[in-house]
This record gives C-alpha cells, structure tokens and sequence, in this order.
C-alpha cells in the first residue's frame, strides 16, 4: 500500500444548494472525472426552504478531498460546501428487513434478537414482516448475517446522514446568502479564512 | 400554428408608449430582445429544425443584430471565442439541436478550459418529445454539463428572460466561462406577457469574486518587499480582469521582471523592459531556468498549467509563492502558495502597489538577460535570421513584426506555428493575442480569426495556421467569402504534423508515425472562394508578398513553405524540471 492509501480515511461531504435539475449530474462528475468511487449519497430538502442537502461519503486524502469541495462550490448553483471526517460527525444509516412472519411467530428468538439490535415493526402481515433499524454500516450489516438464517426476503439500506458536532446550522446562513453583499464567513469555505497557519515566513 | 411573431420595430413602439407594460410576444422575440439589452450586436450561427423559430423572429432583427452564417457549429463557436477574446464581451452562438449541438462541444471545452465568456443558445425538439429520441434529439444538457460554466434547458416561454439575464451574468461575471442554454422549441414558439428585460446582478447561490482579505495583501507585501530575486508570472486573468494598467503600475513600482503564459501574452507590450518573455513548455530560457531561482513567485491571474510548470515536485521548491487569483479552487491547486491573494485583480494589484516599496531589481533583471543572450545566440538567431536554405517559422513571423508593428491581433492555431508565434510576435496591445492554450485545439484559428475581426473591426487580423490544423475547419473561407471578412492568413506549410513529428524525432527515435501530412494547393482552395491568396517559398519573396497581403482589401491567403524538420527549442521535455530546459 502506497503512503498516499494510507492517508486515505472517509470524509462525509456537506452540499447545500438550490434545487436544480441537474445539479446532481454537476456535482456526481466532479468525483467520476477524477476516478473517485462515491461510497454514499444522500439528497434531500434541507430545514432551509428552497435549500438542499447533498450528503456525500468518500474515501480520500484531506488533500484531494479540500481540491474537491472547491470544485464543488464553484458550480452556480451550490451555497456551501463542509467536509468533515467520522470523527467530526454523527450519521446514521437506515435498513430495512424483510423476514416471513411464520417464522417470526415460530422462534422467539428472533425477537429478543431484533430487540436487541435496537430494531422496530414497521409493517405486520399475515405473510411477511418488514422491520427497521438505524445504525452505522457495522450494526446493520450484524443484522442481516442474524437474519440470515431465519429465512431473509429483502434487505435495503439507505444512504447515509451525517449531522455536523461543529455546526450552527444553516437557517442563519441563507439570509446572508441573499444579502447582495454577504459577509466573509458565508460566501467561501473557512480555510480562507486560516490566515495565520498558511502564511510562514 | 400561428407562429407570426410581432416585429422589433413595433415592439420598440410599445415600449416607448409604456414602460411598465407587458405585451405578448413569442419565446424567440424576447430571447432576441434580451440580447439586444446585453449589448449583442454579432451572432455566429446556423439554422436548423428545432431553431427554425429563433431564425424566423431573427429576420426581423437583421439591422440591430448581425447574424454571420458559418459552415460549421464548431466554426461558430470558435469565431464565437474569438469575438470574445478581441472585443472583451460575451460572444454569443445559435445552433440547433441534435448535431449541431454536439458540434459545439470542442469548442465548449475550449472556452472552458481558456475561461472565454460565452452564451450558446441551442434549440431543442418540443418539450413533449424529450426523451422519445425524437429526430434531431440529443441530451445536451448532460453532453455539455462538464464544459459549460453554467447550463439551463428552457421549456417554457415565460422563462426565457430571467434565464439569458442569468446566462449573460454568468458568462461574464467573476472567471469567465462558456454557458449553454437549451429551448425547446415549444418555448420558442410560445406566446408570453413579456415585462421587459432586467439584466442579472445577483444569484444568491453565486459568488463570482472572494472579499478581498486586506491581510493577506499585507502579508505579500511584506514578502515582496523582502524578496532579493522576485518574480511575477502573469496570465490570462489580467486581461480578463481588465487590470493592465494596474498590473503595469504594480510591475513598474516593483521593478519586478514578469513573464507570461501564452494567454497572457500582450497584456504588457513585449518591448517593455520588465518583460522577460514567454513560461512554460516552449518559453524563454531565463524565466524557465530563474523559477527555479527565484526567492518569491508572484503568480497574477494564471492557473500553473502542466505546461507552464513542468515537473510540479521540481517546481520552485525554494520560492515562496504568493498566488493572485479570483477562483478559490485555482489556489493551491497545482503549486502551495505562502499567501494566497484571493479577488478580482483589478482589485488586488492596486492595493499591493500602494505597500510595496519602489525598487529596482537591476542585478536580478541583467540575470534574466544574461540568458536572453546565450538563448539568443543559441536558438533565436537562426530561428530569426536564417541566410540560407528554406525558410523558417520565426522568420516570417519576424518579417510580420516589420511591418505590423506589433499592431496586428496574431490568431493562431496549434503546433509548432503557435509556439513560434507565440514567442516571437510582438504585441503592443492588450488582447491580440488569441490562441487555444488550455485545450489546444487544432482547427481553431481560421475561425476565430472571423471572429476576432468583428470583435475589433479597426484591427488587422492576422491567422497564422499550420498545413494541418488549417485542414480541420477550412470550409470556414465559406464564411470569410460571404461575409466578406478580412482577414490574413498565413499557412506555415512544413509538409508535417511538426509537433508531433518534433516529438517522434525527440522522444520517438523518429519513428514518424502518420505525421507526414498531404495538403490541397491552398492558394487554390482560396481562389475557388473567391479569397485572394499566394505561396512562395524563397525568401527574398517573403517581405514583399508579406506587405502586398497587408495591403490587399479584403482577405488574402498566403502559403509560406517552411522547412520541413525544424524543431521549436528551448524545451522543457515532459516530466522535466523547468530548469532542465533544452537548448537543442
């Protein structure tokens, strides 16, 4: 393994932007252009009216991963870009299990398990259950391999969403966007704003 | 259908009655209404299915907007680029869907890539048949979406004038771009209460310039300030920024020697005592070998191309690097800067000047003439003054400068000629240098020329083509022929794809695989256009065919034979440090 895979970790990436169409295709290229797999991508309507989010999972360097947010917030129609490592989030991934209620009702065991692992009755049928969990990609993936030899129908599993520890939101924000003239903290990533630790004499 | 649309003079009468009104007008009308609001006086374009509406108002608009029918989308596009370049607006393109679409995608790619302001305007088959391949249909949105700045498909009328004020701001707002924007033809057709036409000054997603961080311009002009060998490398954003006289006071002040991209070429005269010439792959000696030198690198408007830098991790290890640009993804994209002065250099220059102190580099500066000297003796002066044998590219460019001046817009293509060109031609003006840097496409300069010409009417446009660059979009003379533009061309005729043959010889053992390239009679080519033209091949004709095709009314095409194996030296092979440029 070269110096740079082992750089390599998981940033989850913060898109906010208008709701356009197409605006997925722009932003998915950035990463496709560069050869870069996206391991999760998550858009939906943000608190903000108007506003989308895009939560985005990759696995770079901080380096290619800083190269790309730029990339990203000089497309028109994207106000902001946060990249953020797991350290700096909290996310969540929800799954969904599809198992024949026969069995569910035969093993009790099966129940205690799904308690256990924190999941929930979504849909009860005379032929089939669906339950749901929340979880990192590790909890859920435990579930299907408990599942697995009760006879599991379906399995899905959504993207990821990732809340930011170090955030105070967007709703305060979007005002400044509007401003014609906005201030310094919103219009541009904050690394701008790290004077002193990019000028060394 | 009723499809009559009402005309511009009738719509000009009911403005003037009341401008608070609205009148129903079709798609097309309002789309042309809005161009004349943005100052478009020339469109370069051709009809087709899905436009057929657009060209049906345009005919009512032939006094106020001057449509020049090219042979080719791309031929469009590319006099379209050169329109920008010369004039400093938004040059503007109609083609039609499907085909005419995809032909503009190079071109696209090309102003992308060059930063060059654009609105195409595409058609698009009826919004009902999106998605039924339908005939002409092409998804261009997506087609185009890496090479555009900003791309939008139209599907209803009432539309049309937020979305081309919104184009136009785009285009030409912060660093420049292509944008594309796609009607159907539904829309075109439509029928709409037209309120009038507001230019574009704000989007609220859209930042086209970083705040000015007076910090940062503190911290250079410290840097500066402190430097024993500065150095200023410029580009193309000083011309887009139409910072010249702020970028000239600020290298006057410091004494600073500044060299050039290709696209930054002429924004300061090439006599200017602080010039010291041409960066990157084929530039000059001194400022190649002195990156590698200098103790402070004062990048302005420029983007540190492969091209520019060669080896990036040999690349002005020592200096630190102060990086003027207004695209935040420019800066420490390709070299770390030390202080990165994010904004509009029309802003940031001034405010440098005022810190720095007035100096005079005048030992650094003999360093870069000492290399002139030996690049002079070395390679300039048989490339200039040959005595005998055929004759070469930098001679007749040498023999242009005589009698141009360094008044003349040079056009160039890609290849060997460009690289001549480039490096010995001599500007006096800001643009007159137009060429395809980033995405060097062949075929570009014949019609850019056509282009150049209408952006700057009062200049000389002088194209200078390869033997094979001139053959990818030569049914451009049509364009020169009905249009009657006037334009010069000189083909540099070396009987190969020099470039490429240069490389086979260097880096080939001259394995010359598919480079030897045959040409038509030129001369003749032009003639069957009715375009007055020459070929010579001994140099004693060259001066005087030279001044006759200056001369000439109208365009002329002269053919100069060139010797066959030249090669364009210095140079920095590929996967060099810039200071192992290559003499011979």
């Amino acid at each position: 393994m070269s110096n740079q895979d082992i750089d390599k970790q998981e940033f989850n990436i913060t898109v906010y932007t208008e709701n356009q169409i197409g605006l997925l295709n722009r932003i998915a290229i950035i990463f496709t252009r560069r050869k870069i797999n996206i391991d999760s991508l998550n858009t939906s309507p943000s608190e903000v009216e108007s506003i989308h989010r895009f939560n985005i999972v990759i696995t770079e360097t901080e380096d290619v991963v800083r190269k790309l947010c730029r990339q990203i917030e000089k497309q028109v129609e994207v106000l902001k870009v946060y990249y953020h490592t797991n350290e700096d989030v909290i996310w969540q991934e929800l799954a969904l299990y599809k198992v024949s209620t026969d069995v569910i009702a035969e093993k009790v065991s099966v129940e205690r398990l799904l308690r256990e692992n924190g999941a929930r009755v979504v849909t009860l049928r005379k032929d089939y259950t669906v339950f749901e969990t929340t979880g990192h990609r590790e909890e859920t993936d435990n579930l299907i391999s408990i599942l697995q030899p009760y006879g599991l129908i379906e399995f899905v599993r959504s993207a990821r969403v990732a809340i930011i520890k170090d955030s105070d939101g967007f709703n305060a924000k979007i005002r400044e966007f509007e401003r014609l003239e906005p201030g310094e903290d919103v219009i541009e990533n904050e690394f701008l704003n790290k004077g002193n630790q990019v000028f060394t004499m | 259908m009723e499809t009559q649309t009402i005309t511009a003079q009738e719509i000009a009468e009911i403005k003037e009655k009341s401008v608070e009104s609205s009148i129903e007008v079709s798609g097309s009308v309002a789309l042309l209404e809005a161009l004349i609001v943005e100052g478009v006086d020339t469109i370069f374009g051709y009809p087709g299915g899905a436009i057929m509406p657009i060209y049906d108002a345009l005919y009512d608009y032939h006094d106020k907007l001057e449509h020049i029918l090219v042979r080719h989308e791309q031929g469009g596009i590319h006099a379209g680029q050169g329109y920008a370049r010369t004039s400093g607006k938004v040059g503007v393109v109609f083609a039609t869907s499907g085909p005419g679409a995809t032909n503009l995608v190079t071109g696209l790619a090309d102003a992308q890539i060059d930063s060059t302001p654009l609105v195409c305007i595409t058609g698009q088959v009826f919004a009902h048949l999106l998605g039924t391949d339908a005939f002409q249909e092409t998804d261009v949105i997506n087609i185009t979406t890496p090479v555009t700045k900003w791309n939008y498909q139209v599907t209803d009328a009432n539309e049309i004038p937020e979305v081309i004020a919104k184009a136009f701001y785009i285009a030409k707002s912060g660093r420049p771009g292509p944008v594309l924007i796609d009607i159907t033809k539904n829309a075109q057709i439509q029928k709409f209460q037209f309120k009038g036409y507001t230019p574009c000054d704000h989007i609220r997603s859209y930042r086209p310039k970083p705040i000015v961080r007076q910090q940062y311009v503190q911290q250079a002009a410290e840097l500066i300030n402190q430097a024993k060998k500065p150095f200023i490398l410029w580009g193309q954003g000083v011309i887009l920024g139409s910072a010249e006289q702020e970028f000239k006071a600020f290298v006057e002040k410091s004494g600073i020697p500044a060299a050039w991209t290709i696209l930054g070429a002429g924004a300061i005269p090439t006599d200017h005592p602080l010039n010291v010439g041409m960066l990157g792959m084929h530039g000059n000696y001194g400022p190649n070998v002195l990156t590698n030198e200098c103790d402070v690198l004062i990048a302005i408007g420029m983007r540190f191309d492969d091209r520019v830098t060669g080896r990036l991790d040999k690349y002005a290890k020592q200096a630190k690097v102060i990086h003027l640009d207004i695209d935040p993804a420019e800066i420490d994209k390709n070299v770390k800067s030390t202080v990165p002065v994010w904004g509009d250099c029309k802003e940031t220059l001034p405010l440098l000047t005022q810190l720095i102190e007035e100096k005079k580099h005048t030992e650094w500066l003999h360093k870069f003439n000492d290399y002139t000297r030996q690049e002079v003796e070395l390679v300039i002066n048989d490339e200039l003054n040959p005595t005998s044998g055929e004759m070469t590219m930098g001679e007749v460019i040498k023999q242009l400068n005589e009698i141009t001046k360094g008044e003349a817009i040079i056009v160039t293509d890609v290849g060997q000629h460009q690289m001549v060109a480039c490096r010995y031609a001599k500007f006096n003006n800001t643009r007159s240098n137009v060429t395809s840097g980033g995405l060097g496409t062949m075929g570009f300069a014949l019609p850019a020329a056509i282009g150049a010409k209408y952006g700057a009417k009062d200049k000389t446009i002088v194209a200078i083509i390869g033997d094979g660059g001139f053959q990818m979009t030569l049914q451009e003379l049509g364009t020169i022929m009905q249009s009657k533009v006037d334009v010069k061309i000189i083909i540099l005729n070396n009987r190969f794809l020099g470039m490429v043959r240069q490389w086979q010889e260097l880096f080939n053992e001259r394995r010359y695989s598919f480079v030897d390239i045959q040409s038509p009679d030129f001369v003749a080519v032009a003639a069957a256009y009715g375009i007055a033209g020459k070929a010579i091949s001994d140099r004693d004709d060259l001066p005087g065919t030279l001044q006759e095709m200056l001369d000439h009314k109208g365009s002329f095409l002269l053919e100069v034979f060139v010797t066959k194996e030249n090669n364009v030296f210095p140079m920095v092979p590929q996967g060099c440090s810039v200071a192992e440029i290559r003499l011979k």
